[in-house]
């Protein structure tokens, strides 16, 4: 059908038979914004990936892409410029389901770039899909002094709802702020009043579509930031600003892979993991897979993969030292993946295999904390 | 008035809400609930956001003055997509099938292709910032000639509860709008479409009734005037005196501009004056309050400036609701003071303050900041400048007020206000769904019907097809219960009993059959229906009111009742004969306390009397 815009705004679709040809209209010009600055203000740098927070109408498509980049953000959040100078990084305009490692490192070495050219804090604006995988990402590959702000936004920019607005405006805020570490910050309740800020090793989306899909799993959320006020308020756990110096370890093996275990799962689906480098398992309750698994498991560990367990419970720590099938996995050569989160897991796999090719070495790096992705106590949580 | 001279032309665009099972988008059903069952709130503030073609709406950028906090309830029968935190469900369809009907009963033609809209509304009274709409059909036929230019399918908007409080249990209940083109020339006639429109609506006996459940908006102008439109008119009653007012404000205005032009009177200044010290010692509650107070002169102004151009409403209305958008609860101008705790003495001074002459009139805006007076008094000059231009009738939206006058309330949105959903897909109205659409029978034909086939008299029969009652008489008529003694209770009984304080809403539709077939037959007496409703609404079940108000009398029961009573008065039978028959059926009647019916009493009663003679 084509589709005919009426003088009421309405849209129609009508078969393209019944159209006529007349002109074609002059060609619209994008409109070029100025931004003005004060330079007074601490410069943060918004390095734009795409996704929903940068997104509008494709009307050529009727859907939601990503095409604008962080100076258009300022003209439509007017209140970022009260917050801070910006420097607009525009690195990539991809649907965050897109997301490669390998935009990872551009992702990284572009942020250390930003920050050893003085920003004081930076903002990367990410689709949600994925955010928390590149939070990660950037947690291991970049030691950093200042803060590191992933934001997105669950209801697009294009209404009057959007949540854009004050994820953006909080995100700046806690970008200027005392803090020191790669963070994702996003709606803490539905509620338009209070951002939540995660760490990035320990945030996970865990809703489809709600303002508030992200939450800290298995930690408390490091800080949070007051919209009406813009106040930052971090907790003793947060890693504050200058307590590490800049250093980049873009480094990754992407040959790695994430399998979540279920009943009955075929013992030959491991065949296709052969010659993988690293394997991450999802598995049940306190990180087991069927016993039918496990001689598939052991080849793989015999021909060089490191596979680490991990537990689809989310919340809570894997031991595989209570029941057997847990001591024939460890038997097997899987390692315990702590309470590290299955997709952290993966990242923190490839960045490991990717800096350490000593296996022995990597397996040591996996269970030790670099950066807040495993606990070494759990939390009573009462 | 002669309203032909003058070039009145009047449109409608009516709102009603269709009785379906589930929302337009989503799967909650289409209750409304009492705020106090609401078991969860959250708040919100929305922004104006750019349309596909570039541009702010000049409605939603008006909203924008103010950023206000909303606060939203909702309901164990509302979900995520009316939290708008949730993409919306494909629209539903049988809303969409009503929406067919209607159309097909104007004689309209479909779109091909139907494509779901975001209208931009950032009030607070949709929790995504728009009205999700979609244009369904096009170019129906009126009565009066005048044409249906379209039906859309929309979704309702919240209820306001207060302020910037909302309720979503009315949020996104399908609503159809129907917009007539500019066809009408007289009040009474806008108010007789409205009627006839109305009256189709129901007949498709898939929309909501009661107050609230239909609104009219009316877009008026007169050929000196502009186009205006009045929302949410709910009573129809009021539909042409809201236009005969309307007519006047135009008139008026136009005058006023006029006599202003004449008098000299212009803008001088653009920008207020702080004044706030000159009020320091004010007595007036309003001006004590504010932190900042701004003035303006308006010179030639004085005397237009309070004159009425509407009941109760004046020019200086006109001012303080464009004042309002600013956030400030309104304005004071010379020509009302002193008044509201404002001195005479303070009336000079300020006058002298500013260096305002005696046709001139000065208009004091205070706030709760310098921004907040400053907007207030610019407002006001925007409105001024309007009252002395060449279009002195601004193009707006306007509300009613309860009296029947109207206040401002935003620009006429334009078509900048309408970008696509593209959450929704579009649905396609091929022709096999077209012609698959049944037109219900008008309610006016039904009425008709109803007259011929029951004996039921014609204005009877028209209110009976305008009742909401109108499916229960059906049922009873299916189920073989007279038509009269349906009509009767309903029409007749119930608004005796309603009138009589009876709260007859209590009375369920199935209480209604229940007591019709009791007394078809023959367990009651239609002339127990009164009291058996009475009954049920003070709380007691039909069998309950039925056991206690009209024990069951078989009919030999019955018959030895009657003896025992002719037996009794065996003179006064003997002596009246067939005569007798009329005085011993109220007695009779008392005696079987309502179970019988009347016609049974009278026949067994008749029977006894011709045994009791004959046999003498």
């Amino acid at each position: 059908m084509a589709v005919i815009k009426l003088g009421s705004g309405y849209n129609i679709g009508v078969p393209p038979q019944a159209c006529t040809f007349m002109e074609r209209p002059a060609q619209a010009l994008a409109k070029v914004h100025e931004v003005s600055q004060d330079k007074n203000l601490p410069t943060l740098s918004i390095v734009s990936t795409g996704g929903t927070i940068a997104s509008r109408n494709d009307y050529r498509t009727g859907s939601v892409t990503s095409q604008f980049n962080a100076g258009d953000i300022l003209v439509a959040i007017p209140e970022l410029a009260a917050i801070a100078n910006y420097r607009a990084i525009p690195l990539a305009t991809i649907l965050s389901e897109n997301m490669t490692p390998a935009i990872w490192q551009q992702l990284a070495r572009a942020v250390h770039a930003e920050i050893r050219n003085g920003a004081k804090g930076i903002i990367v604006t990410h689709g949600t899909d994925t955010m928390a995988y590149s939070a990660a990402a950037l947690s291991f590959m970049l030691d950093t002094p200042v803060p590191i702000v992933f934001v997105g936004s669950q209801r697009s920019a294009d209404r009057p709802s959007s949540d854009t607005a004050m994820n953006a405006i909080c995100a700046a805020a806690a970008a200027t702020s005392d803090l020191g570490e790669v963070t994702v910050v996003m709606h803490a309740t539905t509620n338009d009043d209070t951002c939540a800020i995660h760490r990035g090793t320990r945030v996970r989306k865990m809703h489809t579509s709600r303002r508030d899909a992200f939450q800290s799993i298995g930690a408390e959320p490091v800080g949070s930031v007051d919209y009406i006020s813009r106040k930052v308020t971090l907790t003793n756990d947060a890693v504050k600003r200058g307590t590490h110096t800049l250093a980049l370890h873009d480094q990754l093996d992407p040959h790695c892979a994430l399998i979540q275990f279920f009943p009955g799962m075929f013992p030959d689906i491991l065949k296709a993991y052969e010659g993988y480098h690293g394997l991450v398992i999802a598995g049940t309750g306190l990180g087991h897979t069927s016993t039918a698994l496990i001689p598939g498991l052991k080849r793989l560990v015999e021909n060089g993969t490191l596979i680490v367990m991990t537990s689809q419970c989310m919340d809570g720590r894997v031991c595989d030292r209570v029941y057997d099938t847990g001591r024939d996995l460890m038997a097997a050569g899987v390692i315990e993946g702590g309470d590290m989160l299955p997709e952290v897991a993966l990242v923190k796999l490839m960045w490991v295999l990717g800096n350490e090719k000593d296996k022995a070495k990597a397996a040591a790096l996996m269970q030790e904390n670099l950066k807040g992705e495993c606990t070494r106590r759990s939390s009573h949580g009462l | 008035m002669d309203y032909k001279k003058i070039g009145l032309v009047a449109g409608i665009e009516i709102h009603q809400q269709l009785d379906t099972a589930e929302r337009l988008f989503c799967h909650c059903p289409t209750t409304l609930r009492e705020i106090a069952e609401h078991n969860g709130e959250f708040s919100r503030y929305l922004r104006a956001t750019v349309s596909e073609m570039g541009e702010i709406d000049r409605a939603a950028k008006e909203e924008m003055k103010s950023n206000r906090k909303f606060l939203y309830y909702a309901y164990d029968t509302t979900c995520l997509v009316e939290n708008d935190e949730e993409p919306p469900t494909p629209m539903n369809d049988e809303a969409l099938s009503v929406c067919l009907t209607i159309a097909k009963m104007f004689g309209m033609t479909p779109i091909p292709q139907v494509h779901t809209m975001r209208k931009l509304v950032i009030d607070g009274s949709n929790t995504s910032g728009f009205q999700r709409t979609a244009l369904v059909a096009l170019n129906g036929k009126l009565p009066n000639g005048g044409e249906i230019e379209t039906i859309c399918l929309e979704e309702e908007a919240c209820q306001r509860v207060k302020d910037e409080v909302f309720s979503l249990d009315r949020l996104g209940i399908p609503l159809v709008e129907i917009t007539t083109s500019p066809c009408m020339h007289t009040p009474e006639e806008v108010q007789k479409m409205a009627e006839f429109i109305g009256m189709v609506l129901r007949s498709t006996g898939k929309v909501k009734r009661g107050i609230g459940t239909i609104r009219q908006d009316v877009n008026i102008s007169i050929a000196a005037g502009a186009r205006v439109e009045i929302k949410g008119v709910q009573e129809l009653d009021l539909i042409a005196e809201v236009v005969r007012r309307e007519v006047q404000r135009q008139i008026n205005l136009i005058a006023i501009r006029d006599e202003l032009k004449g008098r000299g009177a212009h803008i001088g200044a653009t920008t207020g004056t702080d004044v706030t010290v000159q009020f320091k010692e004010t007595k007036s509650a309003v001006l004590k309050k504010a932190k900042k107070i701004h003035a303006i002169v308006l010179p030639g102004f004085a005397g237009f400036v309070g004159r009425e151009v509407q009941p109760e409403r004046r020019l200086g209305s006109e001012f303080s609701d464009y004042a309002k958008k600013c956030g400030v609860g309104g304005i004071f101008h010379t020509d009302e003071l002193p008044a509201y705790g404002v001195t005479a003495e303070e009336v000079a001074m300020i006058r002298s303050h500013l260096k305002a002459g005696e046709k001139d009139c000065v208009i004091i805006a205070s706030g709760a900041s310098e921004k907040q007076a400053a907007c207030a008094i610019a407002q006001v000059v925007t409105r001024a400048q309007i009252a002395l231009s060449d279009k002195p009738v601004p193009e707006e939206t306007r509300k009613l007020l309860e009296s029947g006058s109207t206040a401002y309330m935003r620009p006429l949105p334009g078509a900048a206000r309408m970008y696509p959903e593209t959450d929704v897909f579009p649905v396609t109205i091929d022709e096999a769904r077209w012609n698959a659409v049944t037109v219900p029978e008008l309610l006016t034909v039904r009425a008709e019907r109803y007259a011929k086939e029951y004996g039921i008299e014609l204005p009877y029969a028209l209110q009976l097809a305008g009742s909401d009652k109108l499916p229960l008489f059906e049922q009873a008529v299916r189920e073989g219960i007279k038509a009269k003694l349906a009509a009767f209770t309903i029409l007749s009984t119930a608004t005796e009993l309603r009138r009589d304080g009876v709260d007859i809403a209590k009375v369920p539709d199935q209480a209604y059959l229940d007591c019709w077939h009791a007394v078809e037959d023959g367990r009651a007496a239609r002339e127990a229906i009164p009291e058996i409703f009475r009954s049920i609404a003070a709380g007691s079940t039909f069998g309950e009111s039925l056991q206690k108000l009209a024990p069951a009398v078989s009919r030999e029961e019955l018959e030895a009742i009657v003896r025992k009573i002719i037996t009794e008065r065996s003179d006064f039978v003997a002596q009246k004969g067939k005569g007798a028959l009329g005085p011993l059926m109220g007695v009779v009647m008392a005696e079987v306390r309502g179970s019988v019916d009347g016609k049974l009493v009278s026949e067994v009663l008749r029977k006894e009397i011709d045994r009791a003679t004959g046999n003498r």
